[in-house]
């Protein structure tokens, strides 16, 4: 994974396979406190202790097609080599809360990268969920809700061209925003 | 109607679709699956689905259904994309760069014609290309 943004996508798709309905993504670009924080946070099924220490080792996945999981092992390698950590917080029927730290200007911390296009990924492609958007930086914060959204939409799909166009220049211009240097 | 750029404009295409839909029927709905495990979006999934949803939206597309799921055991062939037209079986393609999707999405989801060349065997791991 080259970008925390894809790290993003692959560590939410947990949540899914867990039956969550609604999930939550955060982002938080902190430069005065040199740290990126990531979180993700379900109402899936949650995991108990036993499973909970096993997270993390790559050989130890809910899965029972194969013997290995990767998702989470990536991420937290990711984060432990930038002097940061990653934790996660869950209990049976409780749902499950993920995050990464990183220290931001660490010279191998990854790029946050296309982060407008894994939500719109999730978003449509998952249309099912319930997602909210939290990205913070320098004061500026950006959130999007696809609970009006759906409202609206009623049952109309979010794949159709016009709605897709609508969701992606949300998205980017928010993302953009938050992102912009004041002058 | 025109672009969309508030909650109102979204309730008014929704009455605009409800319509439509009384006059044509569902049967020719399209189904677009990219398979987003970790292996998959090492391998440029969300390439693939950007290309799907670009393409959608430049060419105004309706009626299609984008989803996306988890990994099948096939990550030899990542990325992996399939289409299924109505009830028909879903082709699925394999090693779906943003060129293949692209012509994936004119040719067989546009045009109904499924392109041979990229499609692969839906159960065990076929040969390597």
């Amino acid at each position: 994974m080259k970008e925390i943004a894809l790290h993003i996508l692959d560590v939410v798709e947990n949540s899914l396979a867990a039956g969550a309905t609604a999930i939550e993504i955060a982002v938080d670009d902190d430069a005065i406190g040199n740290r990126l924080r990531v979180s993700v946070q379900d109402d899936g099924r949650g995991m108990d202790a036993g499973k909970l220490a096993g997270m993390g080792d790559p050989f130890v996945t809910s899965r029972t097609t194969r013997v290995a999981g990767f998702g989470i092992s990536f991420l937290k390698a990711a984060a432990e080599a930038c002097n940061g950590r990653l934790e996660v917080h869950s209990a049976p029927g409780q749902g499950t809360v993920l995050t990464a730290e990183f220290q931001r200007d660490h010279i191998d911390r990854m790029p946050l990268g296309d982060l407008a296009g894994t939500l719109l990924s999730l978003v449509v492609a998952s249309a099912e969920i319930h997602w909210r958007f939290e990205y913070r930086a320098d004061g500026r914060t950006f959130t999007f809700d696809t609970d009006p959204v759906r409202k609206a939409l009623g049952d109309v799909p979010l794949s159709e061209p016009a709605v897709l166009t609508f969701i992606r220049e949300t998205l980017q211009e928010g993302i953009r925003d938050v992102q912009a240097v004041p002058a | 109607m025109g672009a969309i750029k508030s909650l109102e404009d979204l309730q008014r295409l929704r009455a605009e679709a409800l319509e439509k839909r009384q006059a044509k029927s569902t049967a020719g709905r399209v189904r677009v699956t990219v398979f987003m495990g970790t292996c998959g979006i090492a391998a440029g999934a969300r390439d693939a689905m950007r290309t799907i949803l670009e393409v959608i939206e430049a060419e105004k597309l309706e009626g299609i259904l984008v989803r996306q799921t988890g990994c099948i055991g096939q990550c030899a062939w990542e990325p992996l994309v399939e289409v299924a037209i109505a009830d028909g079986p879903p082709v699925r393609y394999g090693r779906v760069t943003p060129e293949r999707a692209q012509r994936i999405m004119h040719e067989h989801v546009a045009g109904g014609a499924p392109v041979a060349e990229y499609a692969i065997p839906t159960q065990g791991q076929g040969s390597d290309r």
